[in-house]
């Protein structure tokens, strides 16, 4: 099973495999970003992974925002400074696409 | 009879005229080219007016000074797309323009009324100020002149924004231009950008940091603007860190043009779904884009849309034939930063290369220094209005390849 000691990171912490994503995994990536993943966390969490099956990036805090129906206040609660990035990492997605 | 369409005739729009000009029968075809402005802006020159480097007059030319004489160029708003129809809907007479092919060149626009309190009557314009819109940098200009200090905090509400490099270059220009009146001692500047750093790209992001903090320039990354509280004089992030201010200068959101929206076009900021190899829109197949207009993650910026260019017409053409289009276009941006005391950075690089130090090779002109401060960058910069107005906009031949190449670069 990949765990946190065995999965291939990039220099920025993201996965470099999007196969080795598992929900176990995505607790301890939020974890060591300091976060205890809530119902709340997953809901994000889940359309993000939606979102990037679609169209083949992570979404941005703006996609987010209006497609999973939260502030961008409380997404900020949530994952503190840069969602977009944070649960991109967590949810073993790329970087946001925004950021060119 | 056919109809090549063109929706915007700033520099993306401009050059896909002028070369479709050059390529289609106009026996067989008329080329149309709609803007609802009559004035061509050589954006890139913005960023120099606020210091009084130029003037406005030095910015701006008739757009049909730029357009050849075979082209119709209609002055209207555009009401509706309606690419499942193929046609367009002008304000002006309540024309109706069916295409056989549209090329989307709409570019972007600040939205300040997308932050709260960022547009507000009381201070916009007054105490805030834009410098992406000419009325912006020139009122700016005339606060510059007379300030005597204080805390300057450049702000970025969002990205994707125009030319990512410009608040720096504002950043060491504004350094630049305080030493020479003598209050930079007097200037606290602070730069509050939602970036982890001071650029996209790492290596750039350091090297331009680095930069910063040698100029005594504050440096406040994840900073994700909620509100300006105009009346507190602070700009407050989304974690409720507040940055006061006596004057702001802002990027505001960036987005696509509103008839994008309208049209059900768009995505969340009106900016047009494309492919980002071919340059084809992905619901139309006879719809392409360049420049801002599209999604694309490359830098929107000039120097984007020409290197888009031979790319697009080629594909466009590919497309008449019936052939599959081309994934060539690699993301490929190159951008001269002034850095301000005459000096200037050049960065060049792609969707898979980030900016690399070394040697820029230009025929006849450089080579330029990649990733570090030399005069020849900053005359490299002032030269290319010139080459921006002369030969860019008609399509002319530049001595800059389409696609990246690693020549000259260190890894």
């Amino acid at each position: 099973m990949t765990t946190l000691e065995n999965v291939e990171l990039n220099e920025e912490g993201f996965i470099v495999n999007a196969a080795d994503w598992t929900e176990e995994l995505a607790g301890a990536l939020a974890e060591k970003e300091g976060i205890a993943l809530t119902d709340a966390h997953w809901t994000i969490i889940n359309f993000c992974r939606e979102k990037a099956v679609d169209s083949g990036a992570a979404p941005t805090l703006r996609q987010i925002s209006k497609g999973a129906g939260v502030t961008t206040k409380d997404l900020f609660k949530l994952f503190p400074k840069g969602p977009a990035k944070k649960v991109a990492k967590i949810s073993g997605l790329g970087k946001p696409e925004g950021c060119v | 009879m056919k109809t090549f369409l063109i929706l915007g005739a700033g520099t993306g729009g401009t050059m896909v005229a002028n070369k479709m000009a050059e390529i289609l029968d106009p026996q067989e075809w008329r080329i149309i080219i709609v803007d609802k402005d009559e004035t061509h802006y050589y954006q890139p020159g913005f960023l120099f007016i606020p210091f009084g480097t130029y003037s406005p007059a030095d910015v701006v030319k008739p757009k049909r000074n730029f357009l050849p004489p075979q082209v119709d160029v209609i002055f209207s708003d555009i009401e509706l797309i309606e690419p499942e129809k193929s046609r367009v809907k002008l304000s002006k007479d309540k024309k109706i323009i069916n295409y056989d092919y549209l090329v989307i060149a709409t570019g972007s626009d600040i939205h300040p009324e997308e932050t709260p309190g960022l547009d507000d009557e009381a201070a916009w314009l007054k105490n805030v100020f834009p410098f992406y819109t000419l009325e912006g940098a020139t009122k700016l200009g005339n606060f510059l002149k007379f300030w005597k200090g204080g805390r300057m905090v450049l702000n970025v509400s969002e990205m994707p924004i125009k030319c990512p490099v410009a608040p720096l270059e504002f950043l060491f220009l504004a350094d630049w231009f305080f030493h020479e009146r003598g209050i930079r001692d007097k200037v606290e500047i602070v730069f509050a950008t939602p970036l982890p750093g001071a650029f996209t790209k790492p290596r750039a992001s350091a090297i331009l940091g680095g930069m910063l903090n040698d100029k005594g320039i504050n440096l406040q990354p994840d900073f994700n603007i909620m509100e300006v509280d105009h009346a507190k004089q602070a700009i407050r992030s989304y974690d409720e860190i507040d940055i006061d201010y006596d004057l702001l200068v802002t990027i505001p959101t960036n987005m696509g043009a509103e008839v994008i929206g309208n049209s059900g076009m768009g995505d969340e900021l009106n900016f047009v779904p494309a492919n980002k190899h071919t340059l084809q829109t992905d619901k139309w197949e006879n719809v392409w884009i360049i420049g801002d207009a599209g999604n694309v993650p490359a830098s929107k910026a000039g120097s984007v849309a020409h290197f888009m260019l031979d790319i697009l017409i080629e594909n466009i053409q590919r497309h008449m034939e019936g052939l599959e289009p081309l994934p060539e276009f690699d993301g490929h941006a190159n951008c001269y930063i002034e850095s301000g005391f005459e000096k200037g950075v050049l960065i060049d690089f792609n969707y898979e290369v980030e900016p690399l130090p070394g040697k820029y090779p230009l025929p006849g002109f450089g080579p330029f220094s990649l990733l570090k401060e030399s005069y020849a960058n900053h005359w490299g910069k002032m030269m290319f209005r010139w080459m921006y107005w002369n030969i860019l906009l008609k399509g002319g031949e530049m001595p800059f390849e389409s696609q990246m190449t690693m020549a000259g670069k260190w890894e």
